[in-house]
């Protein structure tokens, strides 16, 4: 940090209200849908009601009869449009089957969902009243839907002509993995099943293509985290030249991974708006959302821990199936690799061995949600440990303690070959358990199983750590990933002493504005008001990697970070000339140069910059820019950590779960704004809740997506979710001079194990071994149901015994 | 999102509507405050070619007194039911289970009427009807006439009104001082539709139980009441309870869904029946 | 085509509508004020909310043609001469918003709560909201803020 004095508000630390809420609390906000063009068409896709058929025939004759009807395209009629398939950016394998995963599906349709036809009419409605007079001929196919199905011999094939459904096997070990089990005194051994989630941004996707088709130029809005990567990917798969494509992602409504693509409809909308030479407009309902925008998680994990009788972490086998969908989305396959590097978390042991294999079905596509791989992680292992302390006879907290690198071992290589740079996990836990007041609540939860009470008490630990903050490209690199993970950033200076940031980040409800600003103005002395942050647009901001695994201030931040301080270096030069003085004697401060030793030899930063516009008076060969660059790659991913506990409450007459506690203390280093880091904590908190209360997409056998709305896919409303208590210890990183780590994903990272571990604590001593989450009230009950007959049976058994 | 197209009238009266249904037939649809109707018009599952809007018929909205009974105009909105003085002094219950309908937005729009008339087994005011022996007026073009409330839920999303049928008012008896009430409606989340939700009704005097009405929503195809239960609970002392709501699930055969296998749904009208009888006697 | 007559944030207007139009459709496309969103297709997500007749109502489960003679309040006709009302304010100084998206419904719901009850506590403001979902905030910001811009609200009142 500087040795600038910090503003009253708006510096690092402070937290001033965001910039960003002025338009939207008062509805003057630019999505997607919002904006209109003269001339406007729109744009509606007809897609398969089949998970899996042949298309024999498209016929849109009618359907361009219809009035309004501009254009109606067949898959196969617009198959000489494409100069390449939907991309996919990590091949984790070399020999990693990658079918080709075209826009509009040409003779086969994979999933329920899957684009067959697309319309452009005048308006909305002509566009969905003429999706009603295609015709399709379709040709049913055997649909697979369960992963273990696909991958077993005579499985029915996704894509036929590739000869299986297996994608790729990635595997890592580390350690004498055998050694590590055959000497144990226990072996902890469970099937996890992460199930298929549905994001849920509140914002459906959009996009708005405007053409100047004459001259082969397009500008696409679209409600996307990912403008730079997708100007990228549209050249590649539309031949329009990447210098002619100008993407904006203008207000975008929340993203949580699922707008962190490349989508087909994005691709139709580039070449109908190319073709037609009029701006197309598309807009998801959210039901075609249901079937269409990626989905999360999805996998199904074999878990075996090997430990001494003392409870020490010998070695962890990982076995992971991972649900693909029915094509390689942007990033897909590399989801879950993404968190095989985590799953030994904060834990030392000798040996890891892990492999995944990625299984086509025909369902909707998954990709990254809110955390991608990592929930799956740290549920995997957190829930483990809980397992493994009841089989061990330990208090879980105990076991934790035992196997976790202590705070005087950073910074620690991790069995996974990562390098955690700094962390105290003792601390943050011991804080939470004061919160939490732990032993009172395991008082309360003995009194309760002692009475037989119907509403019985379950509290359950997740002792997390995740690395976000992609990434560095050297790391992405040797992980097969098709992109670097640096970012950009350029900081100008205006005559006025005004400052414009450019950030090659694509926020989409993070607060970037704000904490950014915060930065550059501790940074320069300005106030925070004087500082514009501009973003989102391909031809404002020409570089950058966009917004996605935390990566937003431990990359980005540090990159406008590193930009303010070069602009502020280049200024001190000038300054240094204008007070007739070396640089080398010159200190800032206050938004002042002054040369060390006489305070009054001294001059504001905005007459230097006026003196630099000017240009009259400068150093000889000083060139006379107020603008600095930087591209920062970290060398290393960020470590945010923290202890969440979680109460439930189990009417085990129903087995409807409740939370009635949640403490959540996390450690994400230096905190610029802590009313946002907050806000992202208690975000991230609810989405991890509905993972393990809530949340599942369900298919039928036939492939159909069962919860096929927002009616039957429960997002949770205020009612249903807790307030959460968060606090914080501060252990900064080192790998970043602000010593900043992500806090995006923390909390749906950590949370979902220690709900799950809530309930399953509440009901364990009533025989309920295991959950599958969602924990819905059913599933409980039926656990309840199953665990007082085998308690019963165990009874019974015990006393024949005696009798014998 | 885009409804299907579709004619649109707005009619002023009973009669009116009873014509303009009479002249469109099977085609037209009754619209009052669109909140069944709507949802399935957006989502394409129905395509009707014309609405006849009662939203505003006079008649048809507001509560009034009539002696041993209250009115319910059938396109009185839920808000007002729920608020509606007459309602709070002599049928509280129907504020409750009211204020228990989907949200707040919902209740400012939708209307009484339009959620029996949907006949949705899953809605709440269906097992509420039932329950409180309420008796329908239908208005239709051989005039009008009363159904029981028995009588009126035919089979999933199917009552007795025909095409050409209007439901103009609900008629409910007052209820004394000596009835307590209660409506467990379980749901995972607040917006969800119940799995399974018991409403019980218990006149009391001296330590027993004289009649209880229990209406059960969506365990089948439509609303039921308990009987087995309401029967063992008449006339008993108050230590039957339990034994009375183990009853609770008897003759229905509920349906299946993600949430709900056809045993939990029973069993959880055991468990909910008797904790609605056990709050409805004040306990 | 029926032809309405309706007021929107103080201004009337008279419009042929065709019978399948929804009001939200209505007051996006047709009056240009996009500050009330369409986040789902089946009346649950509540991003659609505006006051009618003085009433929260999803405008997504509204015909346009039902609003003949009706009037409707969005989120942009909610600041009083220039001034924002108390709970886009203590959206604001609260953090009750990450992306804005679900932001005006919320707002327009809990205008309504706060009209029927000033003084609402934690649970009767989750319930109020319970017809509007957010997917970033996880709510606790958004109880924060209502309860905060009821104080407002009730000291508007007293003054």
């Amino acid at each position: 940090m500087t040795d600038t004095a910090t503003p009253a508000t708006g510096g690092i630390g402070d937290a001033p209200v965001r910039k960003e809420d002025a338009k939207l609390v008062t509805g003057q906000t630019t999505w997607t849908d919002n904006i209109a063009f003269p001339g406007m068409t729109y744009m509606a896709v007809l897609r398969s009601p089949m998970a899996h058929a042949k298309i024999n025939s498209v016929d849109v004759s009618a359907a361009l009869e219809q009035p309004g009807v501009l254009a109606a395209f067949s898959g196969a009629d617009l198959a000489d449009e494409w100069a390449g398939p939907l991309p996919c950016a990590w091949p984790v394998t070399p020999d990693m089957v990658h079918p080709d995963h075209w826009p509009i599906a040409k003779d086969e349709a994979r999933y329920v969902g899957d684009a067959v036809a697309v319309v452009v009419a005048r308006d909305r409605f002509a566009a969905a009243d003429a999706l009603e007079h295609i015709a399709v001929d379709y040709e049913p196919l055997d649909a697979v839907v369960d992963m273990e199905a696909a991958i077993a011999d005579g499985a029915a094939l996704v894509h036929g002509d590739h000869g299986t459904n297996t994608t790729y096997t990635w595997p890592f070990s580390n350690g004498d993995v055998d050694e590590a089990f055959n000497g144990a005194h226990k072996v902890v051994t469970r099937r996890f099943i992460n199930q298929r989630l549905i994001p849920n941004a509140i914002e459906p996707r959009a996009v708005v293509v405007a053409p100047i088709a004459a001259a082969n130029e397009f500008t696409m809005y679209t409600a996307t985290q990912v403008p730079h990567i997708l100007r990228l990917m549209l050249a590649l798969t539309t031949g329009v030249p990447e210098s002619k494509l100008r993407v904006i992602a203008p207000d975008v409504g929340g993203g949580f991974g699922s707008k962190l693509n490349v989508y087909a409809e994005e691709l139709m909308a580039l070449v109908l708006a190319k073709r037609l030479g009029r701006p197309i407009k598309w807009t998801e309902t959210r039901s075609e959302g249901y079937q269409t925008t990626i989905h999360g998680r999805d996998q199904i994990q074999d878990v075996e821990a090997a430990f001494d009788e003392d409870g020490r972490l010998r070695g962890l086998r990982v076995k992971l199936l991972a649900d693909m969908g029915a094509y390689l989305q942007l990033v897909t396959p590399g989801i879950p690799i993404l968190g095989a590097l985590m799953y030994p978390a904060i834990y030392k042991m000798d040996a890891y061995d892990f492999s995944c294999t990625g299984v086509f079905t025909n369902k909707t596509p998954t990709d990254a949600y809110r955390g991608a791989g990592r929930p799956e992680a740290t549920y995997a292992i957190e829930r483990t440990m809980d397992e493994a302390a009841v089989e061990l006879g330990m208090d879980p907290m105990d076991l934790r303690r035992r196997n976790w690198i202590t705070h005087e071992e950073f910074p620690f290589t991790t069995i996974a070959g990562m390098t955690y740079d700094s962390g105290n996990y003792e601390a943050a836990t011991d804080k939470a358990m004061e919160l939490f007041d732990y032993d009172g609540m395991r008082a309360e939860q003995q009194r309760r199983r002692e009475a037989g009470d119907r509403y019985q008490l379950g509290i359950g630990i997740s002792t997390y750590t995740e690395a976000c903050g992609i990434a560095p490209s050297r790391v992405l690199g040797s992980l097969d990933y098709g992109a670097g993970g640096w970012e950009h950033a350029t900081v100008r200076m205006l005559p006025s002493g005004k400052v414009e940031v450019v950030t090659g980040l694509s926020p989409h409800g993070q607060g970037h504005e704000t904490t950014f600003s915060q930065i550059v103005a501790d940074t320069l002395g300005v106030p925070f008001e004087d500082v514009e942050i501009l973003h989102g647009d391909t031809k404002v901001a020409p570089q950058g990697l966009d917004t996605y695994g935390s990566r937003s201030l431990a990359v980005g931040g540090i990159a406008i970070y590193k930009a303010t301080q070069r602009m502020l270096d280049k200024l001190k030069t000038a300054a240094a000339h204008m007070l007739e003085a070396s640089p080398d004697d010159l200190e800032f401060s206050g938004g002042q140069f002054s040369v060390q030793g006489s305070p009054d030899t001294a001059m504001a930063l905005g007459n230097v910059v006026l003196g630099v516009f000017a240009a009259h008076d400068l150093p000889d060969g000083y060139e006379p820019t107020l603008s600095a660059e930087f591209t920062f790659d970290p060398e290393n991913f960020s470590f945010p950590h923290g202890t969440h506990l979680c109460a439930v409450e189990v009417d085990t007459e129903t087995g409807m779960p409740q939370i009635t506690k949640y403490v959540a203390v996390d450690d994400v280093g230096n905190v610029i704004n802590p009313q946002i880091v907050d806000g992202q904590v208690h975000g991230g908190l609810a989405q991890g809740i509905a993972q393990a209360l809530y949340e599942e997409a369900v298919y039928d056998d036939a492939g159909n997506l069962t919860t096929g709305s927002i009616v039957d896919y429960y997002v949770p409303g205020a009612p249903d979710l807790p307030e959460y208590t968060t606090d914080r210890t501060v252990t900064p990183a080192t790998s970043n001079p602000l010593g900043v780590k992500g806090v995006g994903e923390a909390g749906t990272i950590a949370s979902t194990p220690a709900v799950v571990n809530a309930v399953l604590d509440a009901v364990r001593h009533l025989g309920v071994t295991d959950l599958d989450m969602p924990c819905s009230p059913e599933r409980v009950w039926r656990a309840l149901q199953e665990g007082s007959a085998s308690r019963d049976q165990v009874a019974a058994q015990a006393q024949g015994g005696q009798h014998a | 999102m885009i409804p299907a197209a579709f004619d649109y009238t707005r009619v002023g009266s009973v009669d009116e509507a009873v014509q303009a249904l009479g002249q469109h037939g099977e085609d037209a649809k009754v619209l009052a405050g669109g909140h069944s109707l709507i949802p399935l018009l957006r989502l394409r599952l129905a395509f009707p070619s014309v609405l006849v809007d009662v939203g505003r018929v006079d008649e048809m909205r507001g509560v009034r007194d009539d002696g041993d009974h209250l009115v319910i105009g059938a396109a009185t909105t839920h808000d007002e039911v729920m608020h509606d003085d007459l309602v709070r002094q002599h049928c509280p219950v129907i504020s409750d289970v009211v204020s228990q309908v989907g949200d707040p937005q919902v209740r400012h729009r939708g209307t009484f009427g339009g959620g029996i008339a949907h006949g949705d087994p899953a809605g709440d005011l269906p097992a509420l009807a039932l329950a409180l022996d309420a008796t329908f007026v239908i208005a239709g073009s051989g005039g009008r006439r009363d159904v029981a409330a028995s009588d009126f839920f035919v089979d999933y999303l199917q009552t007795v009104l025909g095409a050409e049928d209007v439901l103009v008012e609900i008629k409910v008896p007052k209820l004394g001082s000596d009835w307590g009430h209660n409506y467990q409606k379980f749901n995972r989340v607040a917006q969800a539709w119940a799995i399974v939700g018991s409403l019980a009704l218990v006149r009391r005097s001296d330590g027993s139980i004289d009649e209880a009405r229990i209406g059960l929503t969506h365990m089948g195809s439509v609303p039921l009441r308990a009987s087995a239960t309401e029967q063992a609970l008449a006339g008993a002392s108050t230590d039957v309870i339990a034994d009375a709501c183990d009853q609770a699930a008897e003759g229905t055969s509920p349906p299946e869904d993600l949430n709900a296998r056809a045993d939990y749904r029973q069993h959880l009208a055991r468990v909910l029946t008797r904790r609605a009888v056990e709050h409805a006697l004040g306990g | 085509m029926p032809r309405i007559s309706v007021t929107v944030d103080g201004v009337t207007y008279e419009d042929d509508v065709e019978p399948r139009l929804l009001l939200v459709y209505y007051l996006r496309e047709r009056l240009g004020l996009t500050g009330t969103n369409v986040g789902c297709d089946t009346s649950n997500c509540g991003a659609c909310t505006v006051l009618f007749n003085g009433r929260s109502a999803k405008s997504c489960t509204i015909l346009a043609a039902q609003a003949d003679g009706a009037e409707v309040t969005t989120i942009q006709g909610l600041a009083r001469n220039g001034e924002w009302h108390p709970l886009q304010k203590a959206f604001n100084a609260e953090h009750g918003l990450q992306c804005g998206y679900c932001t005006p419904g919320m707002i327009m719901a809990s205008v309504d709560l706060l009209e029927h009850n000033d003084d609402p506590t934690d649970e009767e403001v989750r319930h109020g909201l319970e017809g509007n979902l957010c997917r970033c905030t996880g709510y606790q910001n958004i109880v924060k803020a209502v309860r905060a811009a009821a104080g407002e609200v009730r000291e508007g009142a007293t003054s």
